[in-house]
């Protein structure tokens, strides 16, 4: 028998088909990248349990509040969203021991020693009536001094910035720098 | 004439580029979200472990029906505070045992909106105890 010559695949459509199913991928699918900021919420507090106040030493708690005009407050001093940076900068380092600045408490951090950490606190409140616009401008101020102040950390510790050290030399900086951003309760809520 | 034999295969890698990178477009979004910006914001790690609640005035199709007020979506439809339990619990029976601990509930809410819808949506986040939140964000480009 002679062997006959298999005929050529007919190739020409696959770039079509292929074509269609990427036009298909293309127009169902979203390549943005989701981002934000991130936060723990307070657990809610049991309803039998009696509501302790935690006495937070008035040094330690640095009140930042927004009213429904979207003006700020940090520590009863109205100022602009940009000067926010560096008071909460001053107010968490404390570089001069003023009593009126939080304390520092020597804590013993796994793999690293002992270091003062602040007890610092920032306690953001808000009215109804603040825009959103306004609460993550002033959330994003917040964590960027504290992102400073974990990078001036990490320059002096390892000579690198924060986001270039490793795992664990990520987790001891961010224990010798809390983030202790509390979102208050609601005052219209808690009033039930 | 001349032959084409590589196009389809350089099709074919666009193909394979895109099925990678993307992901499917989750669903219909009926509120207008306009994000808020922020120079510090992180990446979501894990999408699959995330829920999302838009929030936003109803987009223009729908504002005949539901008004331009401030209005909650999740999933497909509109609803109200009362709903994010039912919600937050579906989505929770989804996942396995050891991701419920992970879940992220992300907040897309337009810049414009109130706090107060947000605080309500807070709250009620907290008494489900899904205490993982991130404010969704563009990043903005640093001065």
């Amino acid at each position: 028998m002679s062997k006959r010559k298999t005929p050529g695949l007919n190739t020409q459509s696959t770039a079509d088909i292929a074509f269609l199913l990427l036009c298909y991928f293309l127009m169902t699918s979203t390549m943005d990248q989701q981002s934000g900021l991130q936060r723990r919420l307070p657990p809610m507090p049991d309803k039998d349990q009696k509501t302790e106040d935690t006495k937070v030493n008035k040094r330690n708690i640095i009140i930042v509040k927004i009213n429904s005009a979207d003006r700020l407050f940090a520590g009863d001093q109205l100022m602009d969203v940009s000067q926010l940076k560096d008071k909460i900068k001053e107010f968490l380092t404390n570089p001069a021991n003023d009593p009126n600045l939080p304390e520092r408490e020597n804590k013993f951090i796994e793999g690293f020693g002992e270091y003062p950490v602040s007890k610092g606190v920032i306690s953001l409140q808000n009215d109804r009536g603040t825009s959103y616009q306004a609460y993550i401008a002033v959330q994003n101020e917040l964590v960027k001094a504290v992102n400073e102040i974990r990078d001036d950390f990490s320059r002096a510790q390892y000579g690198k910035v924060f986001a270039n050290l490793n795992e664990d030399q990520q987790k001891i900086v961010k224990e010798a720098i809390p983030q202790n951003i509390s979102e208050a309760e609601p005052k219209d809520v808690t009033k039930k | 004439m001349p032959e084409l034999g590589t196009s389809s295969d350089i099709v074919f890698m666009f193909l394979f580029f895109f099925m990678v990178t993307s992901q499917l477009r989750s669903n219909e979004v009926k509120v207008k979200v306009k994000l808020p910006e922020a120079t510090e914001v992180v990446k979501l790690e894990r999408k699959d472990l995330s829920s999302y609640i838009n929030i936003g005035s109803p987009t223009a199709q729908y504002q005949a029906q539901f008004g331009t007020d401030a209005r909650i979506q999740l999933n497909d439809s509109f609803k109200t505070v009362d709903d994010i339990r039912d919600f937050i619990a579906a989505e929770r029976e989804a996942m396995s045992e050891a991701d419920r601990q992970l879940m992220t509930v992300s907040i897309k809410a337009d810049q414009d909106v109130r706090m107060g819808i947000i605080t309500d949506v807070k709250q009620e986040l907290r008494r489900c105890s899904a205490l993982k939140i991130m404010y969704a964000a563009n990043k903005a480009a640093a001065k």
